[in-house]
């Protein structure tokens, strides 16, 4: 179990390595960002000075391991175009971000589950074709046209929810949420809900999927020998046995939230950190793309980590030290 | 061939989305011919015709049935033309993924040892990365382009194909006649090719399709975002861009109509695969 421990550790580690010199050997084939930076009519001594001081003058091996190096001790560089800490800048959008991808989580599970529960308990009913119709189209429609129509009928057509920004804010554990103001709140609804829409899909079918093995098996059976009202036994039997694999995808989900909320954050003028990498992009400011990237990284590596570990944790045949699959 | 036929007639909502995708791909492949308008040709437009709403008669006599964008371009060609953009990056995207991911999985299967551990180590990773993620990371590596875009779909892509292949070639690897096709001293790559490669098409083919129409949606994100082609390539996700910034003052139909006819064609791909799938799918056979 140790060796597995470690094993893993160490190919995270590994991919962790890869990730960032390919992130930063990417990043570094873009155009020269000097040019963007410096306005043209600079002098030669202005722009030689500007090289050096970003420590683009150095071969690009010691960048490397300069860029390592900083990465190491939590220090990301300084934005080209910002002139602050990158890590600064991260750092202060992250709340944003995470509370969009928790709300459009909240969302997925709240409404999507029992709507799943439902199609798998009645999967001939014309409800549930509907809903399974439903989960077609978000897993196939594109999230930023979605995003779109929720702009025109909520903001534009029937106005009652505001098209984009953030809205007004409060304190909390020193960090500005959104969802403790009424205001904020109604900022939140419609992004959260267009990010939401493919983990809805997702957890429809799972659900349903889940809840149509489970109601032929002989626990449902005896429930209902037993006298037991068929909510009751959707809700303390059925919930119960297709909530192992549900919370497994939501964890591996919530890293793909984070990265979707590129699109949804770009519809919606949510200041997050994916507004950022799309700002950063188009204005070459790499040390923001490259700690985004890294970042991301990160958390997808921990995350496969965690689950790797966790299925080690529950099945046997890994326990007692052999190999997956 | 027939009989696939006839089965998939049964399915009349497969038969409409199949439809569909014949109309788009028509419309798409005849789009300099149909059109009452060339998008590109500026010295066709006229800025007095700019954002007009649909059923407007222009200046030039004929009626814009969807409406003019803000250059005052025919809508409706322009939709068509964008079209047949995204149609030729999706399935373009898709054909040379499915060429390298097919071969990497059908290799890596047949191939064993380190081989098959190091490629499908890396495939697995991808997988659980976003390929939106990638796509967009790679656009703004490589820059904007056609063939930028194409490389940068592919990259996002190839892993599903890999995989379908792998797992399909693993199966077939271990069946009878696959030992005694072995059996005489025939190049094993023979045995590749003619036992095991045609023996994984099926499968490989339904993901095609779904990666198709998840290659165009891709496409029309990152064209959307501002990242995907230049702008004299306006694929449909350009013009719904377009036409977002005057959805707020109620011209809601420069992007309305592109998207419309942007989920149509993806979501029409998206029936006609799963049609398929279904009736490649032996469990459901009657």
């Amino acid at each position: 179990m140790l060796g597995f421990i470690i094993q893993r550790l160490l190919q995270a580690g590994l991919v962790m390595l890869a990730m960032s010199a390919l992130v930063f050997l990417g990043v570094y084939a873009i155009g020269n960002p000097i040019d963007v930076l410096i306005s043209p009519d600079a002098t030669q001594d202005i722009r030689a000075a500007a090289i050096r001081s970003f420590g683009l003058d150095l071969p690009l091996w010691q960048q490397y391991l300069a860029f390592l190096g900083r990465l190491l001790s939590g220090d990301f560089g300084r934005s080209f175009v910002f002139g602050t800490p990158v890590i600064d800048l991260v750092l202060a959008r992250l709340p944003a971000t995470l509370e969009l991808a928790l709300a459009s989580v909240l969302i997925g599970a709240f409404i999507g589950i029992p709507l799943g529960i439902y199609a798998g308990y009645k999967p001939e009913s014309p409800a549930a074709r509907g809903i399974m119709a439903v989960s077609v189209l978000g897993f196939s429609v594109p999230t930023f046209w979605v995003g779109l129509i929720l702009i025109l009928f909520f903001a534009v057509h029937l106005d009652w929810l505001p098209a984009g920004n953030r809205g007004p804010t409060a304190e909390f554990l020193g960090v500005q949420w959104s969802f403790l103001t009424r205001e904020g709140l109604t900022f939140l609804i419609l992004p959260a809900l267009n990010l939401s829409l493919f983990k809805l899909a997702m957890m429809i079918r799972l659900a349903r999927a889940g809840t149509r093995e489970v109601m032929l098996t002989d626990t449902v059976k005896f429930a209902r020998a037993a006298g037991l009202s068929e909510l009751t036994i959707l809700r303390r039997h059925v919930l119960r046995l297709i909530s192992i694999p549900l919370v497994t995808v939501f964890g591996l989900e919530f890293g793909s939230t984070l990265a979707f909320a590129v699109v949804t954050e770009t519809i919606f003028s949510w200041p997050g950190v994916g507004k950022l990498i799309i700002d950063s992009i188009t204005s070459l400011d790499r040390p923001v793309m490259v700690a985004y990237l890294v970042l991301v990284a990160f958390l997808f590596v921990t995350i496969n980590l965690v689950v790797d570990l966790s299925y080690a944790l529950l099945d046997p045949r890994l326990r007692r030290g052999g190999r997956a699959s | 061939m027939k009989a696939f036929w006839r089965e998939y007639r049964e399915n009349w909502i497969a038969v409409i989305a199949l439809a569909v995708v014949v109309l788009v791909v028509l419309a798409a492949l005849l789009a300099p011919w149909i059109t009452p308008q060339d998008p590109y040709d500026l010295a066709s437009l006229d800025l007095m015709d700019a954002r007009r709403p649909p059923g407007f008669v222009g200046s030039n006599g004929y009626v814009h049935w969807l409406g003019t964008d803000a250059q005052g371009r025919d809508l409706l060609s322009a939709i068509i033309h964008g079209l047949r953009i995204s149609l030729q990056m999706g399935i373009a995207a898709g054909l040379v993924a499915m060429t390298i991911g097919a071969t990497l999985g059908i290799l890596s299967a047949h191939a064993g040892g380190w081989v098959e551990a190091a490629i499908m180590r890396v495939v697995d990773l991808q997988l659980s990365f976003p390929a939106i993620l990638l796509a967009l990371v790679l656009v703004a590596v490589l820059g904007q382009g056609k063939s930028q875009l194409i490389i940068a779909l592919v990259a996002a892509q190839y892993a599903y194909f890999a995989r379908t292949a792998y797992g399909a070639a693993t199966a077939e690897r271990q069946k009878d006649y696959v030992e005694a096709a072995h059996a005489p001293p025939l190049p094993s790559w023979r045995v590749v090719l003619r036992h095991i490669l045609p023996n994984c098409l099926p499968p490989l083919i339904v993901v095609g399709t779904v990666q198709v129409a998840n290659a165009i949606a891709l496409e029309a994100t990152l064209s959307f975002l501002g990242l995907g082609l230049p702008p004299t390539e306006p694929s449909l996700g350009m013009l719904i861009a377009n036409g977002f910034q005057y959805m707020m003052s109620g011209r809601t139909w420069i992007s309305v109509y592109p998207g419309i006819a942007l989920i149509l064609l993806i979501v029409a791909i998206n029936i006609v695969g799963d049609q398929i799938r279904d009736q490649f799918n032996p469990r459901l056979r009657r």
